[in-house]
């Protein structure tokens, strides 16, 4: 009771004193304003990364495995060398995984192509990626359409002349008529399109999905690609059973390339999590880079309140005297200066937000996922809150320690 | 029991290389409801010994009871409640808070006990009332003169219901006639039966006690009813 009573007091003095010297109350703050717009602006564009980044790789779906020649990220050269050797992941090698691997959502084998061309009429588009696969690419790709169907099982090993397109091929080939039942000229082929991709957008800005064929497999390897590397998607359906199917199909991919007892594999099986793990680094050095500023003008933000509360302390020390005549204990006066100073750090904070919030709500004309979360503006106001606690002790204690003679002389 | 009881009180500072006897045993009651001056030249001691009595500063020896509180033994914050709940200061220099009213300034002592606000406001409202100054409540320090400074000054004093009210030199920043008010002031609360103890220099605010003590080298030189 004692202690909600010298809060609500420590806290009208404090207001009383910032008011009683704006000016040197909001300069005082400078440095903490540059520290807490640095880490409130390094926070919001490392979040703004996580997302876009976790957006942009979520076509390879959480609970997806990747059989490929080689792993994504291969760390030397020695074993980059080592991949080189490796031999294709065949079809057949496909059909094995699929009759041995058992309570799986699906397992598509593709090969991807890029073309240069795909043509309708006098209409072309470039920069088409071309992807072989079967039936169960629907599932492990994660695909969903806007209009008409996938390949059935059926046209998927008959090799059928069927074809569906991305978004981007539907609009800028198409034009205004409608895709579906109508024939798509890629290279010397000609294939009927039966479906159409829901928009995707692209990875990273790199690789345009939208801009997408599939075609039966069967028709990869005869006109586009003869004896290509598959990779094996598995779709397991459930993250948590990842690591043992991964086990599973591991040992199954052993037998099937007959990879002898005691050598390492010699295909490499990836999964979306690698990346994100990449991801994760990279965000890592950003933020300790980030923090590290932040952290030094934060230092100095700090100095800064203690010298102002150090002047403070001197300035009214005949106040502190009275105060304590009056029976203010230490831990009375030191908490009302602890106050001061916590106060003047949050309304750097708040001054800083105010100035983040400025350039959050500018930046977003060019990366729109930019948001200040709550999470942020939390986390801001607890750092100036500490930094102001940190700097503020020692003036505070110096305070409290005064005897009240001594400080009562000092008019 | 005396309200107030020092026994062969010294008090040494040390200044360096040499140590400063400011008391060098001082021996005294106060009984309650008691007038007493304090008086003496500068560098007599009597600032000390207020210090002293003000449980503002602690004897370096010889035992001081104040309202059978052994006060030699008490730590920071023990003297600080002492402070709060058993003596009213009034200073020379008045000493208010100069950014706030009239009223916080009298609640000070209260917030400082612990109060609540609704109860501590009405008890300093009580107290300007009691000094006549309950049309000033919300007057800030520099929109008041100095007589009715030095009344704000007084209610603080009087507002914890203190054992003893503790006035240094209250007149000497204050006219003539404005001090003669307030030494009128004193003269009331002593007829109500407050203890009163004023350090001063000045012989006609001395005479308005009914005990005067004088200090002279760290020593009582007398110890007599006023005249």
């Amino acid at each position: 009771m004692k202690l909600r009573t010298e809060f609500v007091e420590g806290l009208r003095i404090s207001s009383e004193a910032i008011r009683g010297n704006l000016l040197r109350s909001v300069l005082t703050t400078l440095g903490i304003v540059i520290g807490i717009v640095t880490v409130t602006l390094m926070a919001t564009a490392i979040q703004a990364l996580d997302s876009s980044f976790r957006e942009a790789i979520s076509f390879l779906g959480t609970d997806v495995l990747h059989v490929d020649q080689r792993e994504w990220f291969i760390d030397s050269d020695r074993k980059w060398e080592a991949t080189q050797k490796r031999s294709k992941i065949t079809l057949a090698q496909v059909r094995a995984v699929e009759r041995g691997l058992g309570n799986v959502q699906g397992i598509a084998p593709t090969v991807m192509h890029g073309i240069d061309a795909v043509r309708y009429k006098d209409r072309s588009s470039s920069m088409v990626i071309l992807t072989g696969t079967n039936e169960q690419y629907v599932i492990t790709g994660g695909i969903t359409l806007s209009a008409g169907r996938f390949m059935t099982k059926a046209e998927a090993y008959a090799n059928r002349d069927v074809c569906i397109i991305g978004s981007d091929i539907a609009e800028n080939v198409f034009l205004n008529e409608l895709p579906l039942g109508k024939n798509l000229r890629i290279g010397t082929q000609s294939l009927e399109v039966i479906g159409i991709i829901e928009k995707r957008g692209s990875v990273l800005g790199q690789i345009n999905l939208d801009s997408q064929v599939i075609i039966p497999i069967g028709k990869m390897t005869a006109g586009f690609r003869y004896d290509p590397s598959c990779t094996i998607q598995v779709k397991v359906g459930d993250t948590a059973r990842l690591d043992a199917v991964r086990e599973e199909l591991r040992g199954l991919l052993r037998k099937v390339r007959r990879v002898p007892p005691g050598q390492p594999d010699d295909f490499a099986i990836n999964q979306q999590e690698a990346l994100l793990e990449r991801f994760r680094q990279v965000s890592a050095v950003i933020a300790t880079s980030g923090f590290f500023i932040t952290g030094l003008s934060l230092f100095v933000g700090g100095i800064g309140i203690m010298n102002i509360m150090f002047v403070s302390v001197a300035e009214r020390t005949a106040e502190i005297g009275l105060r304590k005549a009056l029976g203010a204990r230490r831990r009375t006066i030191l908490l009302q200066f602890l106050i001061e100073a916590a106060s003047v750090s949050l309304l750097g904070g708040f001054i800083a937000l105010l100035i983040a919030r400025g350039l959050v709500e500018f930046a977003k004309r060019f990366l729109s996922t930019l948001t200040l979360s709550p999470g942020i503006v939390l986390l801001a106001l607890g750092v100036a809150l500490v930094t102001g606690i940190v700097s503020g002790f020692l003036p505070a204690w110096r305070a409290a320690r005064l005897t009240p003679v001594e400080a009562l002389r000092n008019e | 029991m005396s309200l107030i009881s020092l026994t062969d009180i010294c008090r040494s500072y040390d200044m360096g290389s040499e140590t400063v006897h400011a008391l060098r045993g001082v021996s005294l009651g106060i009984e309650r409801g008691e007038y007493v001056a304090i008086m003496g030249p500068s560098g007599s001691g009597k600032s000390t010994l207020m210090n002293v009595l003000g449980c503002l500063d602690t004897p370096s020896s010889g035992i001081y009871e104040l309202n059978n509180h052994n006060v030699g033994e008490m730590d920071d914050d023990e003297l600080a409640d002492i402070r709060n709940r058993e003596i009213g200061f009034v200073f020379q220099t008045f000493n208010l808070l100069a950014r706030s009213t009239a009223l916080r300034n009298v609640e000070l002592p209260l917030v400082y006990a612990g109060m609540d606000v609704d109860e501590r406001r009405e008890i300093a409202l009580g107290a300007l009332r009691h000094v006549g100054l309950a049309d000033r409540v919300t007057h800030r320090p520099n929109e008041m003169s100095g007589g009715q400074r030095q009344r704000v000054a007084i209610a603080r004093a009087l507002v914890n219901n203190p054992s003893i009210l503790l006035a240094d030199e209250p007149t000497g920043n204050l006219d003539s006639r404005t001090g003669t008010e307030i030494l009128e002031l004193f003269d009331a609360l002593h007829a109500k039966g407050n203890t009163i103890i004023v350090v001063t220099h000045e012989e006609n605010v001395a005479r308005h006690a009914r005990r005067i003590i004088r200090i002279r080298d760290g020593l009582v030189e007398s110890d007599a009813p006023s005249e």
